[in-house]
């Protein structure tokens, strides 16, 4: 029940982004995260933007998984 | 421990537990809003289901859940306006759309969706949907470790914290675990790398004996949380002493309405009333989910409850530590 996607937010208007998961398109709600802006990676779950994401922080792991793919 | 049942379902979906060096046991936790619902509020979802004009909205996972002697699919089938969404704000719309009848939200969920029924609250009350009330059975995660604990049934070196909780909660929440038990704390996110990860910290605080609180999930989670979130369910909620399965009573651990939202709470709207609650024969869920047996230790696993034929709500729910042993195959009792 706690399942959380990112998303990238398309387009705001007021609390209610349009969002991109993965190519499908969806409205949430920044209701929980104002400081999101268009552009931004949030943590969607249950149609609210819970979080935006630090890219940095997202950045390393990514790193870190290509990491375990070149040694592995 | 991981507390999370969608790390349990990484775990075994990934084959994580068979990476690990021997001497290193996965145990699966209460994380599961859906499995710790204790059976006379299943029992009182149904009966609210039955109300006359009622429109039930609820997220999926709850439908099969079977209760003393029905289901909300079951009641369903047999003509209740049973309605499954995905948000909260779903289920706000349904009241706009049906201003004649009573909506009702189950709000079942921990911290990370219990701000998503919070605001669907505030939003009714600000827009005047007079016809939206919620079921709150919402639930922190923090007393229930702190119970987990005190009950000592279990010996518990390390726990993976829930990522997605700890975005709201943040990581201070948990903060007297290594203090008072000197029990390891990783917040952990839930790719496989994300696991080994939390994994591999658990084990250097154990090595060197200095148990704390570490966050390996930092792109979501931060110490604070998300502190506008936090606000708004201290808004509309306070906490008082919620019934999890399987462990029973634990003081603060439920989300109820405030006095100053008592129009949006079922509870007081609805004079609810059900026979006594009786969990299915042979059941162990309750020790499933405190950790103290492994799904496949039940009688009923795999035979008499499957994911198509639930007895207990750890073999519905996408996150229940039946399920998900069930569906990645894992039965050697390891």
């Amino acid at each position: 029940m706690c399942v959380a996607v990112p998303a990238l937010i398309l387009s705001l208007n007021g609390i209610e982004a349009e969002v991109d998961i993965e190519g499908v398109r969806r409205k949430t709600s920044i209701y929980l995260t104002p400081e999101a802006k268009v552009g931004d990676y949030v943590l969607m779950h249950a149609g609210f933007a819970i979080k935006v994401i630090d890219l940095q922080e997202a950045r390393e792991t990514i790193a870190l998984l290509k990491e375990i793919n070149a040694a592995g | 421990m991981e507390f999370c049942g969608s790390h349990t379902a990484a775990i075994l979906k990934y084959g994580i537990r068979q990476l690990l060096p021997a001497g290193v046991e996965m145990l699966s936790g209460p994380g599961c809003p859906v499995c710790v619902t204790d059976q006379a509020d299943i029992d009182r979802a149904i009966a609210l289901a039955k109300v006359p004009g009622v429109i039930l909205c609820t997220f999926g996972d709850m439908l099969k859940v079977p209760g003393t002697y029905s289901s909300l699919q079951q009641a369903r089938a047999e003509g209740c306006d049973v309605c499954m969404v995905y948000s909260t704000l779903d289920a706000l719309d349904i009241a706009r759309a049906n201003p004649d009848k009573p909506v009702v939200f189950l709000g079942v969920g921990f911290e990370t969706t219990a701000p998503t029924i919070a605001a669907s609250i505030a939003q009714a009350k600000q827009q005047q949907i007079k016809n939206y009330s919620v079921f709150s059975l919402a639930k922190l995660c923090p007393p229930v470790m702190k119970a987990l604990l005190d009950g000592g049934e279990i010996k518990i070196d390390g726990i993976i914290c829930p990522g997605h909780v700890s975005t709201i909660i943040g990581s201070k929440p948990y903060e007297f675990i290594p203090r008072e038990y000197g029990v390891a704390c990783v917040v952990a996110g839930f790719e496989p790398v994300d696991i080994l990860m939390a994994v591999d910290q658990l084990l250097v605080q154990l090595g060197n004996g200095r148990p704390r609180v570490e966050i390996a999930y930092g792109r979501t989670v931060s110490p604070e949380g998300n502190v506008r979130a936090q606000e708004l369910l201290a808004e509309v909620f306070e906490p008082q002493t919620a019934r999890w399965r399987g462990v029973g009573e634990v003081g603060g651990s439920g989300y109820r309405i405030r006095d100053r939202y008592k129009e949006f709470d079922t509870e007081r709207l609805f004079d609810i009333k059900t026979g006594p609650a009786k969990e299915p024969a042979g059941c162990r869920c309750g020790d499933v989910l405190r950790g103290v047996i492994r799904p496949t230790a039940c009688p009923l696993f795999g035979h008499a409850c499957t994911p198509e034929r639930p007895v207990g709500p750890c073999m519905v729910s996408g996150e229940g530590a039946c399920a998900s042993y069930y569906l990645f195959g894992e039965s050697d009792g390891r």
